[in-house]
């Protein structure tokens, strides 16, 4: 389903998935903020009317979110395929529209009329952006975007003005919080520009170990430049981790498999767990596995396990709403299921 | 506090649960990193910078805003309207968000100012749409390699300089040609 979070990529190690996101807006129409029902459904009209006469591959099939139930709902949004402010208490105009696998999403009128993304799996930034230039060149053949010659693209904030673009990577850093240089590299990261943010915004903290972190201008360059530089931040902290990786690995080898066992104890014979501790483990597991201390039998990516352990998918598997007790449980039993590679439990 | 001195390890609010945000704000021009908790960086407002993509930096600009009337004045700016969608500068001061593409022009000599703080630059280099025509895409390439040359001669990168004033004027040859 979700192809970023099952496949592979280049230093998939470390970097869960690369994404790109372009803000368009269609012309002389009011931002999503500003409009009536009637320019609503005008917009998400107009939009699938061109999403339909796409030309081949594209797939895209548009889901308008009231008719979404709450549990689906809540999947989008931790599948990042939708964001919290555009499925809370959606209305008949604003829908998301995505592919079969999952690798692209586009959201209609959240904060603008079209937010385009692509995601793909391990660090491909440069890979996304070309799906995604791709895709945006086959949707302006048919809808007249918001343009400006000076300022580019126009976007209901402006602080997405100009190409409209954000990428971002999803980074799992481990060895550099338990080495405590996190706090120094995102401090170094803040004076160029570049944002970090937990794996949810929602409250819970930087959980797991995985990061957010993208550029925060979208003005003054071409995409190909912002897309570049952040693909060389990106680098820059691939190479730090591996390096503290290894230090660890080579200096605190004993409490480093220490740390991996126990995780794996508790995530495997656990029967009620939290998200945050299940999250918290499984980034250890993680480690664990990318350092060949530990083997996993199942075939679940992190960033699958990770999904697992979030309210909405574990309400979804079990198909009714779920008390936080009861998801407590549902999400040690899922993950000793997908860890073991087993349905039946001792 | 001064980039490069070590990070605390508690919340520099309440020094009392563990700092795991790094806020950045700016403040009458002057930016500032401080390092908070969840809870006090949410209080503050700034949670949605750090932590959520979807939201964007209301709060940045709330500190941006602020700072306009040494351009403009704030009081008259207020008031201002814009006639094509009803949404006024005070609506957008609050929120964050324009009302539309047009509201770009009617609060221009507000916004200006604004653009060039929050991204450093106030013009697109960045894609072009088709329909705009291949003319406006050539047009902004050769402003581009302008900027490009001015660099190079600056740093005394010759080689480079004179490659970039070749293709500048290839650009603009073929401009030229077209009826
Ligand atoms: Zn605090
Ligand atoms: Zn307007």
């Amino acid at each position: 389903m979700t192809a970023w979070m099952q496949n592979r990529g280049p230093d998939s190690d470390i970097v869960l998935s690369s994404r790109v996101r372009l803000a368009r807006n269609l012309a002389q129409m009011p931002f999503p903020q500003r409009m009536d029902e009637q320019q609503g459904q005008t917009v998400v009209d107009r939009i699938q009317k061109a999403v339909g006469a796409l030309q081949s591959g594209w797939q895209l099939q548009l889901q308008s979110l009231n008719q979404v139930s709450g549990i689906d709902r809540q999947v989008l949004v931790e599948k990042h395929l939708a964001s919290p402010a555009l499925v809370q208490d959606p209305v008949r105009f604003e829908g998301v529209i995505t592919d079969p696998s999952e690798t692209i999403s586009m959201m209609v009128n959240e904060e603008d009329h079209l937010r385009l993304q692509v995601f793909l799996p391990g660090l491909q930034l440069m890979e996304a952006w070309q799906v995604a230039n791709r895709l945006d060149d086959d949707l302006e053949r048919l809808l007249d975007f918001s343009y400006d010659s000076h300022l580019g693209y126009l976007t209901a904030c402006p602080t997405n003005l100009g190409t409209g673009l954000r990428a971002s990577v999803m980074v799992h850093l481990p060895a550099l919080v338990l080495t405590r240089q996190i706090r120094e590299l995102f401090t170094a990261l803040a004076q160029i520009g570049v944002v970090v943010r937990g794996l949810y915004g929602e409250g819970s903290d930087v959980a797991g170990n995985i990061f957010q972190i993208s550029n925060q201008v979208s003005l003054g360059f071409s995409e190909e430049e912002f897309i570049h530089s952040l693909n060389v931040v990106a680098e820059q902290i691939v190479g730090r981790e591996r390096h503290a990786r290894q230090f660890l690995s080579q200096s605190h080898a004993l409490e480093l498999s220490d740390r991996v066992g126990r995780a794996w104890g508790i995530l495997t014979h656990a029967r009620i767990i939290s998200s945050e501790e299940a999250l918290r483990l499984l980034s250890d597991v993680k480690l664990g596995e990318d350092l060949g201390i530990l083997t996993i039998p199942g075939s679940a990516s992190f960033s699958e396990l990770a999904l697992m352990t979030r309210p909405g998918y574990l309400m979804k598997a079990a198909n009714r709403e779920l008390n936080p007790g009861e998801r407590d449980e549902l999400r040690a039993s899922i993950l000793r299921k997908n860890l073991l590679a087993k349905d039946e439990e001792d | 506090m001064s980039p490069g001195s070590q990070p605390p390890l508690s919340c520099q609010r309440c020094q009392r649960r563990p700092a795991s945000v790094l806020v950045t704000s700016v403040v009458n021009g002057e930016k500032s990193n401080r390092y908070l908790c969840e809870e006090c960086a949410r209080e503050e407002g700034a949670y949605h910078l750090m932590l959520d993509p979807q939201f964007s930096v209301h709060n940045v600009l709330g500190g941006l805003i602020g700072q306009v009337p040494k351009t403009a004045p704030m009081g008259d700016a207020k008031e201002m309207v814009c006639p094509h969608c009803g949404h006024s500068y005070q609506r957008f001061a609050e929120t964050g968000r324009l009302g539309c593409d047009r509201c770009y022009d009617c609060f221009g000599a507000q916004l200006d100012p604004l653009i060039r703080r929050l991204h450093g630059a106030s013009d697109h280099h960045g894609k072009i749409p088709a329909r705009a025509g291949s003319r406006l895409k050539r047009r902004k390439e050769v402003e581009h390699l302008r900027e490009q040359l001015q660099e190079a001669i600056a740093k005394e990168a010759f080689e480079d300089a004179a490659a970039l004033r070749d293709q500048i004027r290839r650009l603009e040859a073929s401009t030229a040609e077209e009826p």
